[in-house]
């Protein structure tokens, strides 16, 4: 088997910043969902050590809907117990951050994402406008996860956030 | 318009896909009559008023949920997940 080079969807793209705000592509590694089997929960909690509550993040832990969650990295053996499968290749992952991230991110998704309703940990699968995407509030910034095949429309769709947003406070 | 889901608060009306009437979840039992699986499956109130409808969480956390909400005055009344209700969960 020849060696391969993984590839990234944005891959080679350099980080862009606009208005001292940052969008990059992030590498996460392996992603694996994890959907728990009716009334198998106490025991997946058991195996993952812990089980992140409704719309946050509790460390290598994403929820992702009810009694699902994704994890980043290779999750425990849960024969039995939950449909777990590889989603590594079919998400692109990208951080925002820097002042204008959330007002940003708040034109494109119909969410308040300010840090006071929106702090760190919490998550949200919400639209960024007509895509399906999972939204992760981190310590700087954000975590956008979204379909591999629309990395590059996400990217511009923030990229154009970012220059509206840098040309109106230039402006001012 | 807005819809409170149980599990993610209150979203985007966008984020949401109508299904429709609240019929769909009371199926009739095994060798019911022809006629009760007709009402189920076509005969639909309209009401002025009160009505419950079943929408999903699309672009949110994929949840089933029951909606009450007034076609009159369009208010949201109440929302409840269907997997909640006795029986919901497969």
């Amino acid at each position: 088997m020849p060696n391969l080079i993984a590839k990234s969807a944005l891959f080679g793209r350099a980080p862009l910043t606009l208005g001292g705000t940052t969008l990059a592509e992030a590498q996460l590694g392996p992603i694996t969902s994890v959907a728990v089997f009716p009334g198998k929960l106490a025991k997946v909690k058991k195996a993952l050590g812990g089980f992140p509550a409704p719309n946050t993040v509790a460390g290598k832990l994403i929820w992702t809907g009810p009694e699902q969650v994704f994890v980043l990295g290779d999750a425990p053996n849960l024969a039995g117990l939950a449909a777990v499968t590889d989603q590594s290749g079919g998400w692109a992952a990208l951080r925002l951050s820097g002042p204008h991230a959330a007002d940003a991110l708040m034109r494109l998704y119909p969410l308040d994402l300010r840090a006071a309703h929106f702090p760190k940990d919490t998550c949200a699968r919400a639209p960024l406008g007509h895509m399906q995407s999972i939204l992760i509030a981190e310590e700087a910034g954000f975590l956008i996860l979204i379909f591999r095949s629309m990395a590059r429309t996400a990217w511009h769709e923030i990229e154009t956030a970012l220059q509206a947003l840098t040309a109106r406070a230039a402006a001012i | 318009m807005r819809l409170t889901c149980p599990l993610c608060g209150p979203r985007d009306r966008r984020e949401f896909y109508y299904s429709g009437t609240e019929d769909y979840l009371n199926r009739p039992p095994e060798g019911a009559s022809i006629e009760a699986w007709d009402d189920m499956l076509h005969l639909r109130t309209n009401p002025a008023g009160v009505t419950k409808d079943l929408w999903y969480h699309e672009t949110g956390c994929g949840s089933w949920l029951l909606v009450t909400r007034n076609t009159v005055t369009h208010a949201v009344l109440a929302t409840e997940l269907v997997a909640a209700r006795k029986g919901g969960a497969a």
